[in-house]
């Protein structure tokens, strides 16, 4: 288990490699990539500020990470996060997951991001030529995505 | 009491980090709040709306009823947008 909250850029070649090397009991490992996208239409983004709350972001994320080697039977996880102003095609954040078998990485994985994007204390601000500097407001789809991974939701669904 | 602010509620007040001095009859978020709003027409403004404002105590995420107290740090924030 690992939590890495930078301003730099980070390697996923690197990072992906050092999560599994030595550990012969990894079937296999899923990773998502969180990149900067245009805002689309006219107006293009220029570029994207992550402000955090250095101290709570590590906690908080070491205790996603944490709920989620007790749902799943995980053999490493990895989340990598940045901060900092960030520009279009630039990498936000890592996360990966590896276990003996593919279907609890893939579910850890997405189980991961989608409660970071609610949990973990990073908020975004955007620059582009028409609309200036705005903060980006939080998402009823985000939300949603991270519903579904409650327990008393997950049991109301089976 | 040590009190943060991010995003656009440091914006809005025009402050980071600060200390403060609680008074004694505060016991709760939603009675801070309420006693950060009276400070100037900023602290109204950005404080005006509970419902997009989150809150966390010694670095845990805190409803308007859950208690708090002069030693503890308090951060005031929009909702997350990670990711």
């Amino acid at each position: 288990m690992s939590v890495k909250v930078q301003s730099e850029d980070f390697d996923i070649g690197g990072e992906l490699a050092a999560l599994t090397d030595g550990n012969m009991d990894i079937g296999g490992m899923v990773s998502f990539v969180g990149l900067v996208r245009d805002l689309g239409g006219d107006d293009a983004l220029k570029a994207m500020t992550l402000e955090h709350y250095p101290g709570m972001t590590e906690k908080m994320l070491r205790e996603i990470e944490a709920e989620a080697n007790e749902r799943w039977d995980l053999e490493a996880s990895l989340i990598v996060h940045r901060y900092g102003r960030l520009e279009p095609g630039d990498r936000i954040v890592l996360v990966a997951t590896a276990s003996a078998h593919r279907q609890e990485a893939f579910d850890a994985c997405a189980f991961l991001i989608d409660w970071l994007k609610t949990k973990a204390p990073f908020w975004k601000l955007e620059e582009s030529d028409q609309l200036g500097a705005q903060w980006v407001e939080s998402k009823e789809t985000d939300d949603r995505a991270a519903e579904r991974w409650e327990r008393d939701h997950r049991d109301a669904a089976e | 009491m040590k009190i943060l602010y991010f995003a656009w509620l440091r914006q809005k007040t025009g402050i980071d980090a600060e200390d403060v001095e609680m008074p004694p009859e505060i016991s709760d978020v939603a009675g801070l709040l309420d006693w950060l709003k009276e400070r100037n027409s900023n602290f109204a403004d950005a404080l005006a709306d509970f419902d997009s404002i989150r809150v966390a105590v010694n670095q845990e995420f805190a409803e308007l009823d859950a208690p708090v107290a002069q030693g503890d740090e308090v951060a005031i924030f929009p909702p997350m947008t990670g990711g």
